[in-house]
């Protein structure tokens, strides 16, 4: 699980597209906790969406857990909160994961 | 306690020539609100929002803008406040020769080193906020009215600023496409936390968006108050504006008819009145001046009009 807090912004984007990126690449599920996320811009934006779009490629589950209500209005006024899977709980994440 | 303004403007003189067009300016910008400068034509609205961007120095006065004094700034400090800030023309002030695609990524390309996939989707995220997402390979002149102003406030968000300024978002556009622009601009607000000043005298789109309105009437800050409490003024000069009565300007018989015809038609004031020194502008030389122009003088002024001819 990768957890994200505080501001994410065009300094901080980089690093975190990186870090999605590389977890993807050791082909592990990835759940991100975004509960701590005070405020992400839309390059931040951009870096979950370049890791949903890659999870899909290799058939990798990726979801979002317990989404800051600042990150979630940044994720609705994008429409983006209809294509993520929105998780409340870790546990429902992982029980998708077990057959 | 309350936090310090997004903009102070201090005294604030600007003049073109010997026009003076902003009279000792002062008003704050709140942060994380949509403020209104509104007023009619030659107001001083777009000199205000000039100045207030950096792109007129004012004569005298001051402009904070996040706490950066933009008049004494200098050039570096003034283009890292920039990347804080997002501006959307009256005319949309896309690059011709550039897509729409290719006009939004033009700051993320000059300010920053995001990869290009990054670029991309941002972008797209943008593109798609303003419904545009199906234009992006088209070219500037290839856009309607509401197309263009869309593309620039893609533009103007794409570094999601802190401050957006939108010069007169509705003037020319449908009421279905002005509405639209004002929800997003509202949206904008809520979801990304902007500071938002917007330039307009469109006053439907002016009390749905607005938070604050300034209303500037020749060069001077009438009054600036909440949607409620302008709705309430009783300032006749505010009332105008509200209910678009036509100004009534003030006229002075003698010197419109002498700047309609000429010194010709000055029955009883010699040539030289006319000032030799100035030719080239009849009427603008000093004259008797009537002291009520509308009542029996203006009469007799024009009689003499008459007669002159």
């Amino acid at each position: 699980m990768l957890v994200l807090s505080g501001e994410i912004d065009l300094n901080d984007s980089p690093v975190l597209r990186e870090t999605i990126l590389a977890s993807l690449e050791d082909g592990k599920p990835l759940l991100i906790d975004m509960q701590e996320v005070s405020y992400i811009d839309s390059s931040g934006i951009a870096s979950l969406v370049e890791g949903f779009q890659k999870a899909k490629k290799i058939d990798l589950h990726y979801g979002l857990l317990s989404i800051s209500s600042p990150a979630m209005q940044v994720l609705t006024i994008t429409r983006l909160d209809k294509i993520f899977t929105l998780y409340d709980t870790e546990d429902s994440f992982i029980d998708l994961l077990e057959p | 306690m309350e936090s310090s303004p997004a903009i102070a403007v201090r005294d604030l003189v600007v003049e073109y020539g010997s026009r003076r067009i902003l009279k000792s300016i002062n008003l704050d910008i709140p942060l994380g609100q949509i403020s209104v400068i509104m007023g009619g034509s030659g107001a001083g609205k777009s000199t205000l929002l000039r100045t207030m961007l950096g792109l007129k120095k004012p004569t005298s006065g001051e402009i904070r803008v996040l706490g950066t004094n933009i008049c004494s700034a200098g050039a570096r400090q003034l283009e890292e406040m920039r990347k804080q800030m997002g501006v959307a023309f009256q005319g949309g002030a896309l690059f011709t020769s550039m897509t729409v695609g290719e006009n939004i990524q033009l700051p993320l390309r000059q300010h920053t080193r995001l990869d290009e996939n990054t670029i991309q989707i941002m972008t797209r995220i943008k593109l798609d906020m303003v419904n545009m997402m199906p234009h992006e390979h088209l070219m500037p002149s290839e856009l309607s009215g509401g197309m263009t102003k869309r593309a620039a406030l893609a533009r103007a968000i794409i570094m999601d600023p802190k401050l957006l300024f939108f010069d007169e978002p509705s003037a020319g556009l449908d009421p279905i496409t002005s509405a639209e622009l004002d929800e997003l601009i509202i949206k904008l607000k809520e979801s990304m936390n902007m500071t938002i000043v917007v330039v307009t005298h469109e006053l439907e789109s002016v009390f749905k968006i607005a938070d604050r309105i300034a209303i500037l009437g020749e060069g001077e800050l009438l009054m600036v108050g909440t949607p409620e409490e302008i709705k309430a003024s009783e300032d006749p000069r505010i009332v105008g504006l509200l209910n678009r009565t036509p100004r009534q300007v003030a006229v002075d018989v003698d010197d419109h008819l002498r700047r309609l015809a000429g010194k010709a038609v000055e029955p009883g004031i010699p040539d030289e009145a006319a000032s030799p020194d100035e030719p080239g502008v009849p009427g603008e030389s000093a004259s008797a001046k009537t002291a009520d122009g509308e009542s029996a003088n203006g009469k007799s002024g024009n009689k003499g009009a008459a007669e002159g001819q």
